[in-house]
């Protein structure tokens, strides 16, 4: 790969000059590591399955909600998709050979997505599909994938009690949010009754599962509600009457998607003030994105649990907001889920150099233990479970829309999407 | 009216329109298509399934019904909750902490398979529930408004209330019904994996079957004395009532019917792409049965059929070609067809194609009297009497004239 090649690579995303640096460092890191292997593979080499190979192009698929009320959250995972493959393609490809994409619209709605996922795998043959974003399009699609043993890198944080052998779930599953944040408001603040609160199906009601068992069977502390509103509720003022008259300590919340607006608005309303911590709010489900739809001053003070935060303090993470808020304009910003969007390409380029072969069963032999030190949210490694090893974090809301980070843990949370004693 | 002979039917001008449609879905798209795209075509001729059913109750009867999903929904659901229970075998979901129960029950922490789950073990009840549970819902439904003289736009919102209502309902349920996540992972029928492509193929073929039977069904309605007073009532209620007619046990009746297709429609639907989900129950959903059977031609059940077909595929295609600007092509598309062919593709057909065709056709016939004078005087009704007095693609009456 030269110069020129690459300057014309960069271009088409970023024009930049700290950025066009920060590719060359990267172009030359992935240089150093790819020099061992002598020249291009040759195409039947790397790719015994008829898959979209070519002597200087692999095909991939990304497959999300560009249309519909999911659409929201998830075109952020596919800005973040196609920056990533920008990057790769711009520090010289996948073995050698420039990734091209073909996107699909799954429309908010399931059945599309096992539709065009097996699009995606039939018609196209695509080397690996990066897309999903609820559980129920994943659900939808996980049937479809396993059949024509694709390989799915699903971005969003997820209930757990899965494993399939043809997901990399970049995301956190439950424990990995819930465990450490309960944790931290118990040891921190000293929380000793908690109330849960979520939207209801299966993500919210799972997470409070284990955040349940957590709290009564291995902290002795005490729950003292446990609520649902169906999805897209908007009239949240009998739980925050119950919440004023219980005093919870800490209410821990995974309402989800425009329910959200409604939920915090209404708490402002009835005189509860975040910033107080009376009670102390704990979110799983509110990234830098959906505060864009509530409104900051709406959630000032609020904590949040992720293993990503815009504000993150550390170079990779700078590079990262720079080279998105280049592509995509200065407004943008960037939540959890996105990251872990941002996250998959490089993954799979990972896996793919490692195993020299495009092949999905080569290419799973090698997921334990892959690593990739430029993440933005630090360093990140694949467990043999195929979800990641990441940090627990934890956030405090600002008027702005940002996140401060207050906590994280020291270590890297180990995945458990089967964890004992919390079924 | 009945031909005297079943083949010479096939070739009068209704039967060729049978036959045409028979060599597309059967000979062509098969030879077309890989097995991915023609197992998309079954995906959509299962909503034809339902645009029949709208033909008769919306376009014959005059009963606007916006909730098909629901019925088309209950024969899916039967159809998915024996294939969900054939898959949770105990050694299937070991890692549950209940096996032997759907995985879904188990995240919700059910311990036990909920009693109304039970009889879907069996595959004849569940056969009879695909079209018996939509039929029953539409016969107390119907039973309900009809009796009490409630149509019109009244009885298509309470439908599609009851759409709403239902959607709600399996949403909020999750437990017993796998909520918005639907029901996935289903894998085989009686133990034939219906995930390979020559399951698939088979099921195309089960599915186009299926659509003939129900078209023919719906045929017979149509050309039968039946057929008439539903069109009678549709033009002037009162004067069929006061001919001593009951007016709501037929409406009750083509309502049951458009139920039943619509039941049938789903349970193809859930085998040919493997789950089904609360998002084919609602309004949204429900409108666009109705607008298949609109773009279609709403009084030709033919029409209906290549409406379900062209809605779908030019849906699929677009989306295919342009992931984001698709939902206004197709907004476009309904918005022109409405504009500009408010009789739909029937309509279309009716008035430019149907007169090129009667020319070849008279001109056919009187070739064929001629060479033939024997046969033709033997047959106590000759074809050439029998043609002009039926219009295959559309009733003689119209609605809007009236």
């Amino acid at each position: 790969m030269d110069t020129t090649d690459q300057a014309a690579n960069g271009r088409s995303f970023g024009k930049g000059l700290g950025l066009k640096k920060s590719l060359m460092t990267l172009a030359a890191s992935v240089m150093l590591a790819t020099s061992a292997q002598a020249a291009v593979p040759a195409t039947a080499e790397v790719n015994t399955t008829g898959l979209a190979v070519t002597d200087d192009t692999v095909t991939v698929g990304i497959l999300h909600s560009i249309t519909g009320t999911m659409a929201i959250s998830e075109i952020g995972s596919v800005q973040a998709e196609k920056l990533a493959i920008d990057q790769i393609n711009a520090s010289g490809g996948v073995l050698g050979r420039q990734i091209e994409f073909v996107q699909e619209d799954g429309a908010s709605d399931w059945p599309t997505f096992a539709e065009k996922s097996r699009k995606l795998l039939r018609q196209d043959n695509v080397a690996a599909i990066f897309g999903a974003w609820t559980s129920a399009s994943r659900k939808a699609v996980l049937p479809v994938i396993e059949q024509y043993n694709g390989m799915l890198y699903y971005p969003t944080f997820y209930e757990g009690l899965e494993q399939s052998p043809n997901v990399v779930y970049t995301g956190q599953e439950a424990t990995q949010q819930i465990l450490a944040s309960i944790d931290w408001a118990a040891e921190t603040k000293g929380a000793k009754s908690f109330y849960l609160l979520g939207s209801d199906y299966i993500w919210p009601r799972t997470s409070n599962k284990i955040a349940r068992k957590h709290i009564e069977d291995k902290l002795g502390l005490k729950v003292s509600g446990e609520e649902y509103y169906p999805l897209g509720h908007t009239q949240f003022n009998s739980v925050i009457n119950k919440i004023k008259l219980r005093k919870p300590d800490v209410i821990f919340a995974s309402v989800v998607g425009g329910s959200n607006v409604a939920f915090y608005k209404q708490m402002k309303a009835a005189g509860i003030d975040f910033t107080d911590e009376k009670p102390l709010l704990l979110t799983i489900s509110v990234t830098e994105d959906e505060i864009r739809g509530i409104g900051g001053e709406n959630v000032d003070g609020i904590y949040a649990s992720m293993k990503y935060f815009q504000s993150l303090d550390n170079p990779n993470n700078k590079e990262f907001v720079a080279a998105f808020k280049e592509a995509y304009g200065d407004d943008m910003v960037i939540g959890d889920v996105t990251q872990a969007a941002y996250l998959g390409p490089w993954l799979w380029k990972a896996a793919v150099e490692k195993a020299g072969s495009f092949d999905i069963d080569k290419i799973r032999e090698e997921f334990a233990g892959i690593e990739f030190t430029k993440a933005p949210e630090g360093y990140v490694r694949i467990h043999e479970n195929h979800h990641l090893w990441s940090k627990t974090r934890i956030g405090q809301a600002q008027p702005d829309g940002q996140y401060k980070v207050v906590y994280e843990t020291e270590e890297l949370m180990e995945p458990d999407p089967f964890p004992e004693g919390y079924q | 009216m009945k031909s005297s002979s079943p083949l010479k039917w096939f070739a009068t001008r209704e039967g060729l329109y049978y036959v045409a449609l028979a060599v597309l879905l059967v000979v062509l798209l098969p030879l077309a298509l890989d097995p991915f795209r023609l197992n998309m075509v079954g995906k959509y001729l299962t909503y034809a399934f339902v645009a029949i059913g709208l033909v008769m109750c919306w376009g014959k009867a005059g009963i606007l019904s916006l909730g098909q999903g629901v019925f088309f929904g209950l024969g899916g659901y039967c159809m998915a909750m024996f294939l969900k229970l054939e898959a949770s075998t105990p050694e299937a979901t070991a890692i549950q902490s209940t096996p032997g129960i759907p995985d879904f029950m188990d995240w919700n922490q059910l311990t036990e398979l909920p009693w109304f789950w039970e009889p879907f073990h069996s595959f004849s009840f569940t056969l009879l529930a695909v079209i018996g549970v939509p039929v029953l819902l539409a016969f107390v439904i119907g039973f309900a408004m009809f009796t009490r003289r409630v149509g019109g736009v009244y009885f298509a919102i309470i439908t599609q209330a009851i759409a709403a209502i239902l959607t709600i309902l399996i949403i909020g349920q999750q437990g017993y019904t796998g909520g918005v996540n639907g029901i996935t992972d289903l894998q085989t029928l009686n133990g034939w994996d219906i995930r390979t492509d020559e399951a698939r193929t088979i099921l195309y073929f089960v599915c186009v079957g299926m659509l003939f039977l129900c078209l023919f069904v719906a045929r017979l309605v149509q050309n039968r004395k039946l057929g008439r007073i539903l069109v009678a009532m549709n033009a002037q209620e009162n004067r069929v009532r006061f001919s001593g007619y009951d007016v709501a046990a037929f409406k009750i009746f083509v309502f049951c019917l458009a139920a039943a297709f619509a039941g049938v429609g789903g349970a193809m639907f859930t085998l040919i792409v493997g789950f089904m989900s609360p998002s084919f129950i609602g309004i949204v959903a429900s409108i666009e049965m109705v607008i298949f059977c609109a773009l279609g031609g709403r009084l030709s059940i033919l029409g209906a059929v290549y409406g379900a077909l062209l809605v779908n595929a030019a849906k699929s295609g677009f989306s295919e070609s342009f992931p984001e600007l698709w939902p206004f092509a197709m907004g476009a598309l309904f918005i022109g067809v409405v504009l500009a062919f408010p009789n739909g593709l029937a309509g279309l057909y009716q008035t430019y194609v149907m007169p090129l065709e009667d020319k070849i056709f008279k001109r056919n016939k009187g070739a064929q009297l001629e060479a033939k004078p024997a046969e033709k005087t033997a047959e106590p009704k000759p074809t050439a009497e029998k043609t002009p007095d039926y219009d295959p693609m559309i009733d003689s009456y119209s609605p809007e004239k009236s």
